[in-house]
């Protein structure tokens, strides 16, 4: 195909002008309105991280002072939880893949579904303001009674933006859930559904349980804050443990809204790059669904050294190794998809063997926190703030950037340089654990996180772990210029480039405005790369009947 | 940039060795399955690598077999994790009987500390080897953590209550003390030393250190001086409760629940009175809020405690639980 060649009309080009943009109630118009935000946020997110790195490379605090450089790490914290991970994959990936993945014209609601990006975007100007005008320094966990009664920053309109973005959560994961009950194509049950579609289905059982109690911790903390009702202040008869058992209640879950899309992502590009259905494909499934489930009840692994009692973290600690077992199942799954696959090096597929390693080194440094002896020594201390980056970085954004490389064709039609995404896949792997193990080393010597300064012999480990980050840096600059470029040059991709299995591959790329031309039906279980196969021989070979 | 640095902790409590070994078992497993993992994936990924363009991978064969052994291995692996680590964690939390209580005050950005013997330090504090040292602390403002690495010691220190941490140094020498929990500006800087010395000289130190009044004393005299007596005593026309051998029972109360009375039960006791009134007691204590600092409530409290005849109590096991 010449790149000269008029595109057949689709969601893009279906309409131009900022107005069909920002009013339309196409979800993969709002795929992309999401894609532009979180890319923005990342950026700023990122942008803090490169200072904090920059001022982490020498052991006294100087480059900037301790007041901005609590700032940076809480925006830099808020931006990227609350504004990238968790709207990252679900909002972008999400809405584009789930309806036409299920074979439907669009999402349930689909003027919710644009609401929820208002509300987002909402909360982020919000965050925005409160960054403006001089920004937050409690840390993104925003601790009592420091926060309530301590800091004098912004907390109010940052703690307002984050539950503003909560909402815009719940109402994406309302909607997911609606859409995959009501929308599925003729011939497509529940156990055909793309291991994509199970996790964010999960992700959205726990988006909308869990989710109310992360907004109900705001409101009461912005009450002691503006209103000096006590709460959680001892000063005014309040439990300041009270709040990081509320906190936790929410933001252990939440870290689950951040990896099962990134663990559907994974399933989707392990089969379609070992050409392969998903080894125990039912297993992986229920495990999705049995780790959003366990994951309500381990919030107190984050609390060992808090005074909470010793009994309290017995349980917590117990009930954190069992939500472990459905996450190794998946990674022992994965791999054994591997075998006796058609594997291809492809660039999705270099993202999500990179994924399998360093989730499999993030979940198991996990498991040696959820160890409550050990927690002692290195809770707060960057041993945590390496193991939760292996879980949010390592895994989580090699899984949406691996499925952004694979699905792009798809969203744009157009293909990236091959060569250098390979490159660019590479640099992040490997700039990732340059900056990011030298600080389990560090975290077990004993420095404490979310220090502006710190003792000398700290420093080669981070120098080491600065120069990690501009590499890591230079590996997400790349792809940034050249999925720009694509859009533009890149060469036209086909419907199915990697002869991928699913519906999203057997529409037009880009998908017309309402995913197919009819209503598609399901014949085949998931990712039945034989079944296609033979079914496809059978085409071309009509005469030869079978005896 | 020193290049001489270090790569593991230096090793100065006895709980060190003991957190060592969990974390050193733990690592290794987790090196295991790192290792098998990466080995697996590299193998197959190149053993089964795509031979020409259309060729699709074979049809999985059913694996219900592996599936239960890469679940009920790992999750045997883990529960013994589990165990070891939870009585590690419990050795962390109960202080031998003979541990001789110190008193930690943290505000932002400092720390204060109280010898038994009534000398004060702040942001460094002197410990003799071979004692077990068990740490009453409370804040004055926000949340802190007390973190010594080297001890493989940590305990938050709230606002509002207790919380009990115990150490047996063994290692003479200088050791890092840091604040874990964020709390604000200052936050990197709050930190200190403990300096573990031999017995002998802690005792020269200490003479050294300025005479000073025994904490159990001067919680003596507080009681006094507060005028705790007026109620607080047989003699007394005001009906309040005995507070003798009141420490380590249960208190019943007028609402007819019964609560350990610990220290942080104490402290509510006396901050907030009404909170929890004693049964068959008028709810006529005044409360002491403000009008105490940290350091003179924790010398009441033990003069409290000590009030059992039995002398001064120092390492009951209390819980750290909401009073
Ligand atoms: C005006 C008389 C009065 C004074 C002065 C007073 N108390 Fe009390 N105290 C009471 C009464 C009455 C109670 C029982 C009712 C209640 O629990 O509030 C009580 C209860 C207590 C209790 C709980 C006892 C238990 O068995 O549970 C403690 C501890 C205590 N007081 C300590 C103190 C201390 C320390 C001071 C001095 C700083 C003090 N009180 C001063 C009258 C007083
Ligand atoms: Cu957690
Ligand atoms: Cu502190």
């Amino acid at each position: 195909m010449s790149s000269n060649e008029t595109a057949p009309t689709n969601y893009l080009n279906a309409d131009y002008g900022v107005r069909s943009w920002l009013f339309t109630v196409d979800h993969k118009r709002i795929a992309i309105l999401y894609l532009i935000a979180v890319t923005f946020f990342f950026a700023l997110g990122g942008l803090m991280a490169v200072l904090i790195r920059l001022e982490l490379a020498t052991p006294a605090g100087d480059l900037v002072q301790a007041d901005v450089y609590n700032r940076l790490f809480t925006m830099h914290g808020v931006l990227m939880i609350f504004f990238f991970l968790i709207p990252a994959i679900p909002g972008v990936l999400g809405n584009f893949l789930i309806p036409i993945m299920i074979g439907a014209k669009d999402m349930a609601f689909p003027k919710v579904n644009l609401a929820s990006w208002y509300v987002y975007m909402a909360g982020g100007l919000f965050a925005a303001w409160s960054m403006l005008h001089g920004g937050v320094d409690t840390g993104w966990t925003f601790y009592t009674p420091f926060s309530t009664a301590f800091s004098n920053t912004y907390v109010i309109s940052t703690a307002i933006g984050g539950f503003l973005a909560g909402f815009s959560s719940i109402l994406t994961g309302l909607n997911f859930i609606v859409t995959v009950h009501r929308m599925r194509a003729p011939g497509l049950t529940w156990f055909r559904l793309p291991l994509f579609v199970w996790s964010l289905y999960a992700t959205a059982i726990v988006q909308i349980l869990a989710t109310p109690v992360l907004a109900i911790t705001l409101v009461l903390l912005i009450a002691e804050r503006a209103f000096r009702i006590g709460i959680f202040d001892p000063a005014l008869g309040g439990d300041p443990v009270l709040f990081q058992h509320l906190f936790w209640f929410y933001s252990h879950p939440a870290v689950y809204i951040m990896i099962l899309p990134a663990f559907g992502v994974i399933s989707e590009l392990v089969s379609a790059f070992a050409r392969k259905r998903i080894f125990g494909y039912r297993v992986v499934a229920a495990a999705s669904v049995s780790i959003a489930v366990l994951g309500f009840l381990v919030w107190g692994h984050h609390m060992f050294v808090s005074s909470q009692s010793p009994y309290a973290g017995v349980i917590f600690s117990l009930l954190s190794m069992l939500v472990a077992v459905p996450s190794a199942v998946k990674v022992f799954n994965w791999t054994a998809t591997l075998y006796e696959g058609s594997v291809s090096w492809e660039t999705p597929m270099l993202y999500a063997l990179g994924f399998i390693g360093l989730f499999t080194i993030g979940g198991l440094t996990g498991v040696m926190l959820a160890t409550m002896g050990i927690d002692i020594h290195v809770h707060d201390t960057y041993f945590v703030v390496a193991h939760f980056h292996y879980v949010m970085v390592g895994a989580v954004l090699m899984a949406y950037l691996g499925g952004l490389h694979f699905w792009w064709p798809k969203i744009t039609g157009r293909m990236y340089p091959i060569f250098w995404s390979k490159i660019s896949a590479l640099l992040v792997f490997v700039g990732f654990n340059l900056t990011f193990f030298p600080q389990f080393l560090l975290g077990y010597l004993g420095m404490p996180r979310r220090y502006h300064a710190y003792p000398d012999e700290f420093q080669v480990l981070n120098v080491l772990s600065s120069a990690g980050a501009t590499v890591l840096g230079v590996g997400y600059l790349i792809p940034l210029v050249y999925f720009f470029w694509s859009m533009r040059y890149g060469k036209r991709a086909g419907d199915n480039p990697w002869d991928a299995f699913g519906l999203e591959w057997e529409t037009t790329s880009p998908p017309p405005t309402f995913n197919f031309p009819a209503t598609p039906k399901v014949t085949l279980e998931a990712y039945d790369y034989t079944g296609r196969a033979e079914a496809r021989l059978a085409r071309t070979q009509p005469v030869r009947s079978s005896p | 940039m020193k290049l001489d640095f270090p790569l593991f902790p230096d090793s100065a409590s006895t709980f060190a060795p003991q957190l060592d070994g969990i974390y050193f078992f733990a690592l290794a497993v987790s090196t295991f399955f790192s290792l098998l993992i990466a080995a697996a994936v590299l193998y197959l990924a190149v053993r089964y690598r795509r031979s020409e363009p259309n060729a699709v991978g074979k049809r999985e064969k059913a694996g219900l077999w592996l599936e239960i052994s890469w679940s009920v291995i790992p999750l045997a692996i883990m529960l013994f994790m589990f165990v070891w680590g939870a009585r590690v964690f419990f050795d962390a939390r109960r202080p031998p009987a003979d541990a001789v209580e110190y008193y930690v005050t943290a505000k932002q950005w400092m720390w204060k500390f109280q010898h038994p013997e009534g000398q004060r330090e702040i942001n460094t504090l002197h410990v003799p080897v071979g004692q077990p040292i068990v740490l009453t602390m409370t804040s004055e403002d926000v949340i802190h953590s007390f973190f010594v690495p080297a001890f493989r010691a940590k305990m938050d220190v709230l606002p509002g209550r207790y919380t009990r941490y115990w150490f047996e140094a063994t290692k003479v020498g200088t050791y890092h003390l840091f604040c874990a929990e964020y709390c604000g500006t200052e936050h990197s800087l709050m930190g200190g030393r403990i300096v573990v010395m031999e017995e002998r000289d802690y005792e020269a130190w200490l003479g050294g250190a300025g005479s000073a009044t025994p904490r159990i004393a001067t919680g003596a005299e507080l009681f006094a001086a507060k005028s705790c007596t007026t109620c607080h005593r047989p003699d007394s026309n005001l009906q309040a409760p005995y507070l003798e051998g009141a420490f380590g029972r249960e208190a019943e109360l007028a609402d007819g629940s019964r609560v350990l009375v610990d220290e942080n039960y104490l402290r509510e006791s006396i901050l907030d009175p009404t909170a929890k009134v004693v049964k068959g007691y008028q709810p006529l204590m005044p409360t002491y809020q403000g009008q105490l600092s940290e350091e003179e409530l924790l010398q009441l409290i033990l003069y409290i405690k000590s009030l059992d005849g039995g002398g001064p109590a120092g390492g009951a096991p209390t819980s750290e639980a909401a009073s």
